[in-house]
């Protein structure tokens, strides 16, 4: 019976890190670019060229290690990890493995069952590979080095996660505050966030663990879910049949979700590491990492706790909004101008997370300012504009960060307060709609509300709802008018 | 005037004084590799247009009093796994034909900056493994002194360059006695300094913590002189280091006294050719007469360097070398089948059976469950022979021998038993693995006419005492002999 | 007593080392090989306990470089020694 086995997950997540600069080389790491146009003989693997390390790789690891209550080691070192792929311009990937520089660190996850540390056994710093591309006749693959040499971190955590959910939690919590430390976007759609799975199953109950395939090509949360569940199915299948898991490394296909074998007879996963000689080792001094502690900002418990005390928001509205980084710096930010906590976080909550999954986007790819976000609000606040036209507004400012102020102002959306187009509006909408008037008289108090609905439509939303709803009262209760 | 006949540093005193331009200087190389090359081939690349061109340019700017330096307007030979800007670097393999690097090494910019002009790449082993420059792809350098015999190697064509007079001084690259065992055989000065006294950028790396750039020069002054020059903290090289006494000339200085110089014992025991061992002892009395003690002592743990040393450059070498792969680069096989043939077939076409077998060498010592027993071994034998010179130099201010057991074999002899040419680096592997300094200084022939090299070890920095006591040595057998070279 | 080095090793060497070896470089490779391991093997006589190894002769630590972009826009400069390129990029077997 399925019911009878344990999942057992371990992760391996690599984090690009957000700095200017590759690894071991002067090139940019900005995304995107002409093919080969960011890089140097260094990092496409030129004879002759040495790598050099970037200072600020080690400080954003250090960064991470201790947000994640990692043991920071004084004294480290970068191994070449040998292996043939056109990926790779060296052929071989500046990785670290007999001494990382971060271990033994945790971090705690929400679960059903309460509060549950996930274990972090190691994080070490190597470079990424760059990207090939399959050319569209089919007949050959290209290569692409502009990511080759970017700053990568390798999470590895213990195998403690038991279901989909507490990896994607595990997953929510770093990128949470790794976002926070600045150390890096951790977009998955971009690739600067990736997690292996390292998945087996047991008999509920064993203190044993089963054996492991390690799973790759996993661009989402949600492919990751399917992935452990697709994979938790399959290995248990092979042990009720009386067959046993191979230790091997999958690939993911999201399409077909199901997991295949990576297994190639030239891919013998004999790494040969040995420690890099062109590279001189890195002590980590206690000024060092005092420092770095020194100058971790807020991260997310510490801002869960401020914003209670500080806004007094429900707890709902703190959870969503910290929960991403950018979306607090709006929030802050806009609070800080416009000074009215909950309504900015109505804004946020509804009609941004709204528009955020409507066209799948990431909160750190909101562009509109702050300062936009707070004259909307005191535009409304100075019923200058409707709600209804607000909202028509913000879907323009989510999109391209117009100025909500000058828009209202050049397309004309103002709040109509001429009393004669109120009336001569509200009189078109009784003589059109003779039933609901009838309603309304015979003591149908609701029938005023579709009323109100009708002339606000009429006046395209540019009126406000009070203000009709009392002239259409003294019109429907005066002399027989109509 | 002989233009040929002057040593770097007279040729540029010349240069500067105006007797002489840099064009003339790069025209008499020119001439006489067009009646020596056929026989000494120490070149594989060298064009004569290109060159004068070079030249030309920096006579403009001796002129313009832009260049005053030490090597002004003087022609260097470089070693072709030394890159340099637009010139064809192939490290003598043809995995790498076809290979121009858009950019040049540090030591080849620091060079220029002093107003060096490049002659054209030399001839080497392949991929710089070997003793003899046999296993370049581009064909055999003979030694000028005799063509029978090999002018040893990896450097070997900076060696006979230098010696046939075919350039005023070269760079060569030392990774177990490449720069010192060539200019032994071809009678010439040749300097591996402490490791990351001169930038590494720019070298094709064989064995990344036991590579050096060097110079091989006709004597000590233009040995002094233009290490002085290539000297440099790098900031591209994270293994460079900072010095501030690399003002290498102020050590010649013709003055022993005082100096304690140590032989090891093993250096002048079995195996070591008689002649040999007489031309050493020889310079000994000299340089006691100079007023150094001169003893022998038992250096430890000689015989465990040549399979410390064989172990970590093959295993360096396996992983420096996979970037060639016929993707980016050089050779690319004619037909292959996918991915994995596409590697296989380009390496195995391109690169040659010495680098192959070191290669596989390499790859098995860090492969899983061997790297403890070999590759961690023998940095921890490093660390023991290193220990051995720091007791050693605790005693002694250099220690002297011969810079191989024999003189330069004859053509063919060696590569039939690798391991025996292997067991001939055993006096100059020691100092690549414990980093130290090292100079080779002719010091006279065999009963066949072939030069014997004194091997100079110093303490890490001691590049001075070196230069110091191989000045004195060079200057005190010229008072003796005449031409040093015809003892 | 050569060390044999059998066929099996020095074909996962070459799997290892990307090389390819006729039936008669293979029978040298093996004979090579083990005639250098068990040279090399002398090490083994040398007692290492509690001897730190060592990658470097000098204890030098932290060199690094700031985080400044130095390099330029590369354009097409890193192809001109590719043996095959198409759109700015280096040209492989397919690896799909």
């Amino acid at each position: 019976m399925p019911g009878q086995y344990e999942t057992v997950i371990g992760l391996e997540v690599h984090v690009e890190l957000a700095t200017r600069t590759k690894i071991f080389c002067g090139c940019s790491t900005a995304f995107g670019g002409k093919p080969n146009t960011h890089t140097c003989p260094v990092c496409t693997g030129m004879p002759g060229t040495l790598p050099v390390l970037n200072r600020q790789v080690l400080n954003y690891a250090i960064a991470v290690g201790l947000a994640t209550h990692c043991e920071i080691a004084r004294y480290c070192k970068f191994d070449r990890k040998n292996y043939f792929y056109p990926d790779n311009p060296q052929n071989y990937q500046i990785s670290q493995l007999y001494l990382p520089l971060c271990r033994n660190g945790y971090v705690d996850i929400e679960t059903t069952e309460g509060t549950k540390k996930i274990g972090i056994h190691e994080i070490h710093m190597e470079e990424d590979a760059g990207k090939l591309f399959h050319d569209e006749q089919g007949s050959c693959s290209l290569v692409d080095y502009n990511r080759a040499g970017v700053p990568l971190i390798e999470i590895v955590s213990e195998p403690d996660m038991r279901s989909g959910e507490e990896a994607i939690a595990f997953l929510e919590n770093l990128r949470t505050t790794i976002q926070y430390l600045g150390a890096s976007d951790c977009k998955m759609n971009e690739g600067s966030m990736r997690a292996d799975v390292n998945l087996s199953v047991r008999e509920a109950g064993s203190n044993v663990y089963g054996t492991r395939t390690e799973m790759k090509n996993l661009n989402s949360f949600h492919a990751i879910l399917r992935a452990v569940e697709g994979e938790r199915a399959r290995q248990i299948a092979l042990l009720e049949s009386g067959q046993s898991v191979e230790l091997e490394t999958r690939r993911w296909d999201e399409d077909r979700a199901t997991s295949f074998p990576m297994r190639s007879k030239e891919d013998a996963k004999d790494y040969r590491y040995f420690p890099d000689p062109d590279l001189m080792p890195v002590r980590v001094s206690d000024e060092l990492i005092e420092k770095i502690q020194k100058s971790q900002p807020e991260l997310r418990p510490e801002k869960k706790a401020r914003y209670q005390r500080e806004f007094r928001l429900p707890d709902y509205d703190i959870d969503i909004i910290t929960g991403f980084k950018h979306l607090a710096d709006i929030f802050e930010e806009t609070v800080a101008i416009c000074r009215q906590p909950k309504k900015v976080s109505n804004w946020l909550m509804g009609e941004t997370l709204r528009l955020l999954k409507e066209k799948d986007m990431d909160s750190e790819d909101i562009c509109f300012s702050p300062e936009h976000l707070a004259g909307l609000i005191d535009l409304v606040e100075r019923k200058v504009i409707t709600s209804t036209v607000a909202k028509e507004v913000f879907e323009l400012m989510f999109e391209k960060d117009i100025d909500p102020e000058q828009y209202v102002e050049a397309s004309g959306l103002k709040t109509v307060r001429d009393e004669n187009a109120l009336q001569k509006a509200v009189e078109e909408v009784i003589a059109s709609n003779p039933q609901s008037v009838e309603d309304y008289r015979n003591g149908k108090e609701k029938a005023i509300g579709f009323l109100v609905g009708q002339t606000m439509k009429a006046m395209k939303g540019q009126a406000d709802p009070v203000r009709i709803k009392e002239i259409l009262r003294i019109c429907l209760t005066s002399a027989n008018v109509l | 005037m002989n233009i040929l006949s002057m040593t770097a540093v007279e040729l540029s005193r010349a240069i500067l004084a105006g007797r002489v331009t840099a064009v003339d200087a790069m025209e008499a190389v020119f001439d006489r590799m067009e009646s020596l090359e056929e026989k000494v081939h120490a070149y594989i690349t060298a064009d004569r247009e290109a060159a004068i061109r070079r030249a030309q340019a920096v006579q403009e700017r001796i002129e313009r009093k832009e260049l005053t330096g030490l090597l002004a307007g003087v022609p260097v030979a470089v070693k072709d796994n030394i890159c340099t800007e637009g010139i064809l670097t192939t490290c003598a393999s043809k995995m790498l034909s076809g290979f121009v690097p858009a950019y040049s090494a540090e030591a080849v910019y620091n060079l220029e900056k002093a107003g060096a002009v490049l002659i054209g790449k030399t001839n080497m082993d392949e991929f710089a493994m070997g003793s003899t420059t046999e296993t370049s792809a581009y064909g055999v350098t003979k030694n000028p002194r005799n063509y029978d015999h090999v002018p040893g190697g990896s450097s070997g064509g900076s060696a006979a360059a230098v010696a046939a007079k075919e350039c005023f001084f070269a760079l060569g690259s030392d990774t177990g006695g490449s720069i010192r065992q060539p200019a032994g055989f071809c009678g010439v000065v040749g300097m591996k300094p402490t490791y990351g006294t001169v930038s590494r950028y720019g070298l094709v790396a064989y064995a990344s913590s036991l590579d050096q750039i060097g110079p091989l020069t006709q004597d000590v002054t233009d040995c002094a002189t233009v290490l002085e020059i290539l000297a440099s903290q790098d900031a591209k090289d994270s293994t460079s280091i900072s010095r501030d006494d690399t003002d290498f000339s102020t050590a010649l200085v013709k003055d022993v006294t005082g100096m304690r110089i140590g032989i090891p014992r093993d250096y002048l025991g079995n195996g070591v050719d008689s002649d040999v061992r007489n031309r050493i002892l020889a310079a000994a009395d000299v340089l006691q007469k100079k007023g150094a003690t001169v003893e022998e002592f038992d250096l430890k743990l000689v015989e465990y360097a040549i399979p410390a040393y064989y172990t970590i450059a093959s295993a360096e070498a396996s992983s420096n070398l996979e970037r060639f792969d016929g993707i980016k680069y050089g050779y690319r096989a004619k037909d292959y089948d996918g991915l994995h043939n596409l590697y296989k077939k380009s390496r195995s076409e391109g690169f040659g059976a010495e680098v192959k077998r070191r290669i596989m060498l390499g790859a098995f010592v860090l492969s899983s469950g061997y790297y403890d027993a070999y590759y961690l071994k023998a940095l921890k034998v490093k660390a023991l022979v290193k220990k051995a010179f720091d007791d050693a130099f605790s005693r002694y201010d250099l220690i002297m021998g011969p810079v191989a057991p024999t003189t330069a074999p004859k053509l063919g002899e060696s590569l039939r038993d690798p391991l025996k040419m292997y067991l001939s680096d055993i006096y100059t592997i020691s100092a690549n693995l414990a980093g130290l300094p090292a100079i080779c200084v002719p010091c006279g022939e065999d009963s066949k006419g072939l030069p014997v090299g004194l091997q100079l070890i110093g303490d890490c920095f001691q590049e001075k005492k070196l230069l110091r006591a191989a000045y004195t040595y060079e200057q005190s057998r010229k008072e003796t002999c005449g031409d040093a070279r015809a003892i | 007593m050569a060390k044999k080095i059998d066929d099996e090793t020095i074909e996962y060497i070459g799997i290892l080392s990307k090389l390819e070896l006729s039936e008669e470089e293979r029978q040298q490779a093996g004979t090579d090989m083990g005639k250098m391991l068990d040279y090399i093997d002398k090490m083994q006589e040398l007692d290492t306990e509690g001897v730190e190894p060592i990658s470097h002769i000098f204890r030098m630590e932290n060199v690094f470089r700031e985080d400044v972009v130095t390099n330029a826009d590369a354009g097409e400069q890193m192809l001109v020694n590719a043996p095959r390129q198409k759109d700015n990029m280096f040209v492989v077997p397919p690896t799909f």
